[in-house]
């Protein structure tokens, strides 16, 4: 994992020093709120329905358990006794008080983490792909990628005043497991002719007008890859609609300039870029790779396993998947149990995940964009002891990219931009389909509900999406199908009318009923979808 | 009934305008009419609140009822965590909200 050298402390440092300092001048009347609310977003500080929300980056993903603990110390000190793990691959905490807030940032950055550039319309913090380092099936590691760019977009003086806020997304193999294609840059790093290099797709995202980027270059080489995200974000910044809010975001650029003459421009002001010799240093490069060495893996460990006990073996199946190390596997811990709240942790599981790691996993973990935890190194033989511990913790459901699997957004529980919950649909859809026979029936199913079109918890991306409206003063659903946030990359679409709360889980249990009808051989439930199309499922939720 | 809400500035705990001060629990939130913009003005300059504005309300045999849900998720708490609501032991709590 990357350690901080000594100017990203002192940044960091310097930091909360500086909030410090504005807290006091809010608290003492100094500054009014007016004044003192950029500054706080800037360091991740929102007021949300119930209190003030802090956020904290999480970067790609990536902890190790010193700093999970203290994600956990923070929950248990500051906080209500937990946090929730966000699709941005973050943490939220939902109960903060503002005099506390430059202790937490303090506690923060003696781990070497913060909550800078979590908000405001500035380059938010990178997303990679949560097996990064571990997938037997990446062409090289995305996390030093990852890591330069957030060296290079943190405290960007150009880039922290865009016309909307930007998200970046750097993967390196064909499965996309970060929806690159959904961020505002979407990286995904390619061997050609085997140099490596990058293929760049611009102009993704969800939120109202959601949009699927296309690629503007098949092959930026890797040592230009930073002045080629330079020269995007140089347009976007000259350009970018900062008329109106609600078009700022770089997807209606290239939606109105048209793919072909925003790559030209970025082409143009690249070939400029060029002549300048912007690229960070080649020892820079050697320097941040070197944090990202494999740990000592054991040569010799062994690739079988006891599946004897039914229950290990179906969270095996589920909950693991393929290493790049023989005899290790990258699991799982899904953050779903029956009837819980997707994402959300109590301070003794976020201790025991950080145990866990310590103990079986390098001392690493990884946060999904599906609100999971990863442990990505953990020795076969050591499978069964980690299952075990999570178990009994209910750490353990066997669910992973099954329908009780959701991700759903804070919604109106504690969001106050949204317009009805989403939180107790995940629970009462995941106590409804709670049989995991029935579930494992059903196959991969990847269920995502947001409160508000904004879409924070992917709704457009869903096998089968939940958007929640408002209807005249009461919570109303709308359901949609199709989507997808994988390499096979689509929009949901909206089925038609919308429901209440127990309609629209009888909606997907229709449609659910008509998949497991229509199904072909191995076919998912989006495979189905998209073959036979949106009339027989709208025929069979509206007759 | 127009009732004032808005956060405590330290805490960022919702409070209600009892009309001499703020209380946690909207049971305590009075009418204040259509004369409250003297009162947001000074009360957010003397920050005993933070960004407080008037809602629609009305009076029940509980006390005032926000009109909107987001104001009674306000009032209450998270309808998905009980135990962390101003009501942790009535388990119909929830159902005011809703
Ligand atoms: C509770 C405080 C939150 C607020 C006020 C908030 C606000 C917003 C807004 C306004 C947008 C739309 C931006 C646009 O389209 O320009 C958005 C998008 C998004 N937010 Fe949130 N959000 C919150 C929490 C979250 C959480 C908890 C997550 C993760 C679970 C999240 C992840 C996202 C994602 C993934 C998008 C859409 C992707 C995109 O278009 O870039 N947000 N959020
Ligand atoms: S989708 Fe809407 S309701 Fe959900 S967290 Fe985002 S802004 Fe809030």
């Amino acid at each position: 994992m990357y350690q901080y050298d000594k100017y990203d402390q002192q940044m960091v440092d310097t930091r909360v020093a500086e909030f410090r300092d504005q807290v006091e001048r809010r608290l003492a009347g100094e500054l009014t709120e007016d004044q003192f609310k950029p500054l706080r977003l800037m360091n991740g500080l929102y007021l949300q329905l119930h209190a003030y929300m802090l956020r904290v980056a999480i970067p790609y993903g990536t902890l190790n358990s010193k700093q999970m603990r203290m994600l956990g110390h923070i929950a248990r000190k500051y906080d209500r006794d937990y946090g929730h793990f966000t699709t941005r691959q973050n943490i939220q905490y939902n109960w903060i008080k503002l005099e506390d807030a430059p202790d937490i940032l303090a506690d923060l950055a003696s781990v070497e983490m913060h909550a800078i550039q979590t908000s405001g319309n500035c380059i938010r913090n990178i997303s990679s792909d949560q097996y990064a380092g571990a997938a037997a099936d990446e062409i090289a590691d995305p996390r030093p990628w990852a890591e330069i760019l957030r060296q290079w977009s943190s405290f960007h003086p150009e880039f922290s005043y865009l016309p909307r806020k930007f998200k970046i997304a750097v993967i390196a193999s064909d499965d996309d497991r970060a929806a690159m294609r959904l961020h505002d840059i979407g990286i995904q790093l390619v061997h050609k002719d085997g140099e490596l290099g990058a293929k760049f797709y611009v102009g993704g995202g969800m939120g109202r007008t959601p949009m699927i980027a296309p690629e503007i270059r098949d092959f930026v080489p890797a040592d230009e890859l930073i002045s080629y995200a330079e020269a995007c974000l140089r347009v976007y910044n000259r350009y970018g609609r900062r008329d109106n809010k609600y078009k700022a975001r770089i997807k209606i650029l290239v939606h109105e300039l048209g793919k072909e003459e925003y790559t030209r421009q970025v082409e143009e002001e690249f070939a400029h870029m060029k002549t300048l010799g912007l690229n960070p240093p080649v020892e820079e490069l050697a320097r941040i790779t070197q944090y990202f060495a494999d740990p000592a893996f054991d040569t010799g460990a062994s690739d079988d396993l006891d599946l004897s006990d039914p229950d290990f073996k179906l969270w095996v199946d589920q909950n693991t998947v393929a290493h790049k190390q023989p005899g290790y596997a990258i699991a799982t811990i899904s953050l779903k149990p029956k009837g819980g709240i997707p994402g959300d942790a109590s301070s003794a599981q976020i201790d025991l995940m950080a145990d866990l790691a310590e103990q079986y996993s390098f001392d690493e973990m990884r946060v999904t964009h599906s609100q999971n935890i990863v442990l990505p190194h953990v020795k076969k033989s050591d499978l069964y002891a980690l299952w075990q511990k999570l178990d009994e913790a209910d750490l353990a459901p066997a669910n992973l990219h099954l329908i009780t699997d959701s991700i759903a957004c804070p919604g109106l529980d504690y969001c106050s931009l949204a317009n009805a919950r989403s939180i107790p649909l995940a629970q009462k859809i995941s106590e409804r389909f709670a049989d995991l026979g029935r579930q494992r029936e059903l196959g991969e199913l990847k269920l995502k509900i947001s409160g508000c079109i904004n879409a924070c918890g992917h709704h457009h991306a869903g096998h089968i999406g939940i958007l929640g409206v408002d209807r005249k003063g009461t919570e109303n659903y709308q359901l949609l199908l199709g989507g997808s946030a994988a390499e096979d990359t689509s929009l949901a679409k909206i089925t038609g009318p919308g429901f209440d709360e127990d309609g629209v889980i009888d909606a997907i249990e229709t449609v659910t009923d008509l998949y497991l009808k229509e199904r072909q051989e191995d076919e998912r439930f989006i495979d189905t979808y998209r073959r036979v199309g949106m009339a027989a499922f709208k025929e069979a939720i509206y007759g | 009934m127009k009732i004032l809400t808005g956060n405590d500035l330290k805490t960022g705990d919702v409070t209600w305008w009892t009309g001499s001060d703020w209380s946690r629990h909207v049971e305590d939130a009075v009418d204040v009419g259509e004369n409250f913009e003297a009162i947001l003005h000074e009360e957010e300059a003397a920050r005993r609140v933070n960004v407080p504005y008037a809602i629609e309300a009305e009076m029940t045999e509980d006390g005032p009822r926000p009109a909107h849900i987001k104001d009674r998720v306000r009032a209450l708490g998270p309808t998905v965590r009980p135990d962390l609501t101003l009501k942790p032991a009535d388990p119909e709590a929830g159902n005011w909200v809703i």
